[in-house]
């Protein structure tokens, strides 16, 4: 019997959390310097790899998240990469220590969030974090990242050890199927378009990637041709590659898992209003709480589905039209 | 470990009573700063940079030196005048205490003062950042300590006693750190606000070895830090009993000169008089007439 999971979209892969500590690993050879600080959720952010690894460049903080952004910054200031591993919505009640401890000194601290957005699913609300990327977008200085996939997370991981300044960092929680080539080579602050298309572009991050692409895949039968691009650089946002599309497609609809406030949706509007102000629609969170339910159920009602999509290309795609 | 020739007690009495003359003078000059905290913090400073902590040029480049971190950092005009004396800032660096495109932002900041380890303001993450240098230490083998001052109301933090149930935890017997306790922080007395007591014990039960200073009294502070460097396995906490605004009798004891005031000239003359400042002793940054009353 064969378990090995095949790459198809019917049978997704791993989980992002999952490719992540797979990925710590791997780098934890060839980057001997790192040390990972966990807040006792290795077990379920995927750092208990590296811990079964490398016991001895793991350090357990306990149930303390804000001290433990400082105390990752007070190792870096000793000459330590620090990579810094919980919930999303614990890196929000270290908020205020990561701007002062970590960002404003411009510590070599990376914060990893294993769990965000409505994603989390039964946990309810209280864990579903959707205000994150708009959180740490707004501290300077930061790096904001949102990986769409495992072969990404484990790229971006390598980039984030490699770049020597603050990072937050979204993986995921549920299964992600593959969905970047694998010799897509992974650049901080680089979008990747991962379906040309002319009559509209569909700009997404984290696990919405692999809905734009359902969505753009779907509106073919509409006669609609729908560029595709993987944002997983929400800060510093790739200003070129939005501009291009602006030129060549005329219009826009964001998707992310995160308050429709001043996340992705709005660190592009940023870019179209200031530069080349053409028609945005924004799928997300419509500014509300989440609640307990499964990720595809919190998905339906909340409108973060491939359908969701599909209408906001054809309301874009009439804006431009008008 | 290479560090500041050690200073006599009367030698350190000498320089803390020039860093509280200049301390006064950049607040003065600056038009704003926290005066009380930093004048009830300066012997312990005093004594930290003279005996304990790096100050040449050569030394503060080792990766494992000494290091302190002012967690309570807006007593930072202290720090400040004490690096200053110590070789570590320019003196005429200290007119530049709170100004627009200064060296020396109103609470320490590592990229634009380089001495400072550790940029500090919002209060109990100094201390954190001083217990991740000493995890750092450990996990390097470095065996020099890392020090850490913090205020009294900065314990009424949550994040203090995360920091501190760590550092227990962990066994971190190369971290001390001095409390700063002068009893008052900026609205009243600590026990009018939320009380600190029993504060030695508090400290005891998360695993430190804890003892009461007189917080300006350099005998004790050295036999305090003397004690801190025989201990192992445990971290220790120096309780400094010390005097809101110390120094200036008209500041002594009273909450309103915690900060942050605009200090007038007839207040500083004041200050300085009470500190046995005469002519020769003025900062050169500062107009003389300030001491002789025309200054406005």
């Amino acid at each position: 019997m064969d378990l090995s999971p095949p790459p198809s979209r019917d049978r997704p892969g791993e989980s992002l959390k999952e490719a992540f500590g797979r990925a710590l690993v791997r780098l934890g050879k060839t980057y001997p310097n790192f040390v990972v600080l966990d807040s006792d959720v290795a077990g379920v952010s995927g750092t208990h790899h590296f811990r079964r690894a490398f016991g001895d460049r793991f350090y357990q903080c306990g149930i303390a998240e804000q001290n433990m952004v400082s105390l990752a910054a007070g190792m870096s200031a000793v000459g330590l990469p620090v990579l810094v591993s919980t919930y999303a919505v614990y890196c929000l009640r270290s908020l205020e220590q990561v701007r002062q401890s970590v960002a404003y000194p411009h510590r070599n601290v990376k914060i990893v969030a294993s769990h965000s957005g409505l994603d989390v699913g039964p946990d309810g609300a209280s864990t579903q974090c959707v205000e994150d990327l708009a959180a740490f977008r707004a501290i300077p200085g930061m790096v904001v990242l949102s990986p769409a996939d495992p072969h990404e997370v484990a790229q971006a991981t390598e980039a984030i050890l490699k770049y020597p300044g603050p990072v937050y960092m979204r993986t995921g929680q549920s299964s992600a199927r593959s969905i970047m080539p694998p010799d897509q080579a992974f650049t901080i602050g680089r979008a990747t378009v991962l379906r040309d298309g002319r009559d509209a572009t569909l700009v997404a991050c984290g696990t919405m990637v692999a809905k734009a692409l359902d969505a753009a895949e779907s509106l073919v039968d509409q006669g609609l041709d729908v560029r595709v691009v993987n944002m997983a650089t929400i800060k510093p946002i790739d200003q070129t590659c939005l501009l291009t599309c602006a030129r060549e497609t005329g219009c826009f609809i964001t998707a992310e898992d995160h308050n429709v406030f001043a996340g992705l949706g709005g660190a592009v509007a940023e870019v179209l209003a200031q530069h080349m102000p053409c028609p945005l629609e924004m799928i997300g969170v419509d500014d509300t709480f989440g609640e307990s339910g499964e990720p595809e159920e919190l998905a339906e009602k909340y409108g973060l589905t491939e359908a969701a999509i599909v209408a906001a290309v054809l309301r874009a795609v009439a804006r431009k039209r008008r | 470990m290479s560090v500041t020739p050690v200073a006599t007690a009367s030698e350190q009495r000498r320089m803390a009573l020039h860093v509280r003359r200049l301390l006064l003078a950049m607040i003065y000059h600056a038009g704003s700063g926290y005066p009380g905290g930093a004048l009830s913090a300066t012997d312990i400073l005093v004594h930290l940079y003279s005996q304990c902590l790096a100050t040449t040029a050569e030394a503060m480049a080792e990766p494992d030196r000494p290091r302190f971190v002012l967690s309570k950092g807006h007593a930072c005009a202290a720090l400040y005048a004490v690096a200053a004396l110590k070789g570590l800032l320019p003196l005429d660096a200290l007119t530049s205490f709170r100004k627009i495109n200064g060296t020396l932002q109103g609470h320490p900041h590592v990229k634009t003062t380089p001495f400072v380890e550790a940029s500090t303001g919002s209060l109990g993450q100094g201390f954190s950042v001083a217990v991740g240098m000493a995890v750092g230490y450990r996990h390097h083998h470095y065996r020099n300590p890392i020090f850490a001052m913090l205020g009294d109301g900065e314990l009424q933090e949550g994040q203090v006693w995360e920091a501190a149930m760590l550092a227990g935890h962990y066994q971190l017997d190369r971290l001390c750190v001095f409390i700063d306790y002068n009893k008052l922080q900026r609205g009243d007395l600590n026990q009018n606000i939320i009380g600190l007591e029993p504060l030695l014990e508090k400290w005891r039960a998360f695993g430190w070895q804890a003892l009461n200073v007189d917080g300006h009294d350099f005998e004790q502070l050295e036999m305090g830090v003397n004690l801190f460097m025989r201990t192992a396995g445990v971290p220790t906490v120096l309780v400094a009993h010390t005097i809101k605004g110390k120094g200036v009798r008209y500041m002594e004891g009273v909450a309103k000169w915690h900060g942050s005031v605009c200090l007038s000239s007839s207040n500083l003359r004041q200050a300085l008089l009470d500190l046995n400042t005469d002519e020769a002793e003025i900062p050169a940054f500062l107009d003389g007439s300030v001491f002789a009353g025309e200054a406005g």
